[in-house]
């Protein structure tokens, strides 16, 4: 049984489709990364995973149970977290109560405020901080750990790198790293192709709301993702 | 004529002020919503207890607690079952619906008691007062009122830095997706929210009705009164609701006593605006969340 399966989803804004009967599985453990540029549906996906939005068509499956009718807040017991794009840190809260808020589904694990200041060590100084005040590497590694104190099953990472310096995007993928290492199954969306194929079990490339190309990250050649990324 | 005693009468006054405000604050605050229903929901608490003394002969206080523990209900179903329907991309709509729900809570309130002026009976305690000096003196109402304002503020504003929920409040505050993705349901927030908003309105509303007289159109008076000290404290600040209620409370009393017994009201809207003028932003311009 995979952990996480999508069987021909579809979903639209409106009238607009932004996904066109997507399929796809995550296996336990592994780290599944989907690239593609901007608009290609990569978010989307990540959001109707998460539960914000709701396919018009098809089914999503987590751990073998079809979740299409969960609501966001309830997948999150269930052991899906999230990290929003753009960090979406609760800015008038402090560090501390931001992992705080992490924690209100209540999955028992192993991941505390102690374990979390250990992945991210820059945060446990800032305990007591506005996350308002923090700066954008910052609120990244707090947005993580915010969603890590969840415990949970499936990690979906949006856009982590965006706008980060390289060295802070460095740390973020390292992170990356010892979670995998830990078992943690990560569903991360990137546009930065470079970074995420080394840290990748299998990738996803998404054009204009459909697959373009699915496989493991060394079999693949970059001129085939550069022509499943640009579509040519 | 004693200015001690008079602004000191408009301080405690701006406590039962701060008791219509604080409600309709939290409700700003947490989820952005104005609430235009607030006046007549305190309006129509103060009803269900005098319904209470008078049919079902409970004595005032029993009437009280129970009355507030309906609101407390009231208000979760009311959110859960409409208000929450109307938040979303427009801001007009929670302002018609709840204009419309304060329209029919008072037509509801003419039919149900008639339009007679009622009031609510403490007993001795409406008139008992401290005497501090021959020239001044503190009712022990008024002085009960502001200290149950001053403790209910305090418990909302602990309420809302110290506990786990109050933190799941600030969060949807902040970001009601975000707080979503972190397993936050904002509907049973929101509607928790409302019933704690109640709660405070609730008993604003026994207060005032003990105060003074009331009737099914007092409501939109004292939703004035609350917009003005919400606005004056800044929007969606729990502790300057009580600031707000204070400076309009001394500016209706000292109005009142300078140009005549009409004026008072004016004047407490004369400083309203000029505060709105001179710092649009309120005292404290902050979220409910800070």
């Amino acid at each position: 049984m995979s952990l996480l399966e999508l069987q021909d989803v579809s979903v639209f804004y409106g009238d607009f489709q932004a996904l066109f009967s997507i399929s796809l599985t995550v296996e336990e453990g592994q780290t599944f990364a989907v690239i593609g540029a901007n608009g290609a549906g990569k978010s989307t996906m990540l959001k109707t995973v998460a539960g914000v939005l709701r396919p018009r068509s098809g089914r999503v499956l987590f751990e073998g149970e079809p979740v299409d009718q969960v609501s966001a807040h309830k997948r999150v017991s269930m052991g899906i977290s999230m990290v929003p794009e753009g960090r979406r840190v609760f800015p008038s809260l402090t560090v501390e109560e931001n992992l705080h808020i992490g924690a209100y589904g209540g999955r028992k694990g192993d991941w505390n405020l102690e374990s979390v200041y250990e992945l991210f060590p820059l945060l446990e100084p800032l305990s007591k901080r506005q996350s308002a005040s923090l700066s954008g590497g910052e609120q990244q590694a707090l947005a993580i750990g915010r969603a890590l104190m969840s415990n949970p099953h499936l990690v979906l990472l949006d856009e982590v790198s965006l706008g980060l310096a390289p060295v802070v995007i460095k740390r973020i993928y390292e992170a990356m790293v010892e979670l995998a290492v830990r078992g943690t199954t990560i569903l991360v969306v990137e546009q930065d192709v470079q970074h995420v194929l080394t840290v990748a079990d299998r990738v996803a490339c998404f054009l204009e709301g459909r697959i373009s190309l699915l496989g493991r990250p060394g079999e693949l050649s970059s001129d085939d993702i550069s022509a499943a990324y640009f579509g040519m | 004529m004693n200015w001690v005693n008079i602004t000191l009468q408009g301080i405690l006054l701006g406590g039962l002020y701060a008791l219509f405000a604080v409600g309709l604050a939290l409700v700003f605050g947490v989820m952005r919503m104005v609430n235009l229903a607030h006046g007549d929901l305190g309006i129509l608490a103060a009803f269900i207890a005098l319904a209470l003394v008078q049919s079902a002969h409970f004595g005032l206080l029993w009437a009280s607690l129970l009355t507030i523990a309906l609101m407390f209900g009231i208000g979760y179903v009311l959110q859960r079952g409409l208000l929450n329907f109307t938040l979303g991309t427009d801001d007009t709509r929670p302002i018609v619906v709840t204009f419309g729900l304060s329209i029919i809570i008072q037509n509801g309130l003419l039919l149900g008691f008639t339009a007679d002026s009622r009031g609510l009976d403490a007993g001795a305690v409406e008139t008992a007062s401290i005497h501090i000096s021959n020239q001044l003196a503190i009712g022990w109402y008024p002085l009960l009122v502001f200290i149950a304002a001053v403790a209910i503020i305090t418990a909302v504003q602990l309420f809302l830095n110290r506990t786990k929920l109050g933190r799941a409040f600030r969060a949807t505050s902040d970001d009601r997706e975000a707080a979503e993705l972190m397993g936050i349901d904002n509907r049973h927030i929101y509607a928790l929210a409302m019933a704690v908003a109640l709660v405070t309105v609730a008993i604003g509303g026994i207060a005032l009705a003990i105060r003074t007289t009331f009737d099914p159109t007092t409501g939109p008076f004292n939703l004035l009164f609350a917009f003005e000290a919400v606005i004056m404290g800044g929007m969606g600040s729990i502790w300057g609701t009580l600031m707000g209620g204070i400076v309009l409370g001394v500016a209706q009393v000292l109005g009142a006593q300078v140009f005549g017994a009409g004026w008072g009201i004016l004047c407490g809207h004369a400083v309203f605006l000029l505060v709105l003028a001179l710092r649009p932003s309120g005292f404290f311009a902050r979220t409910v969340t800070t």
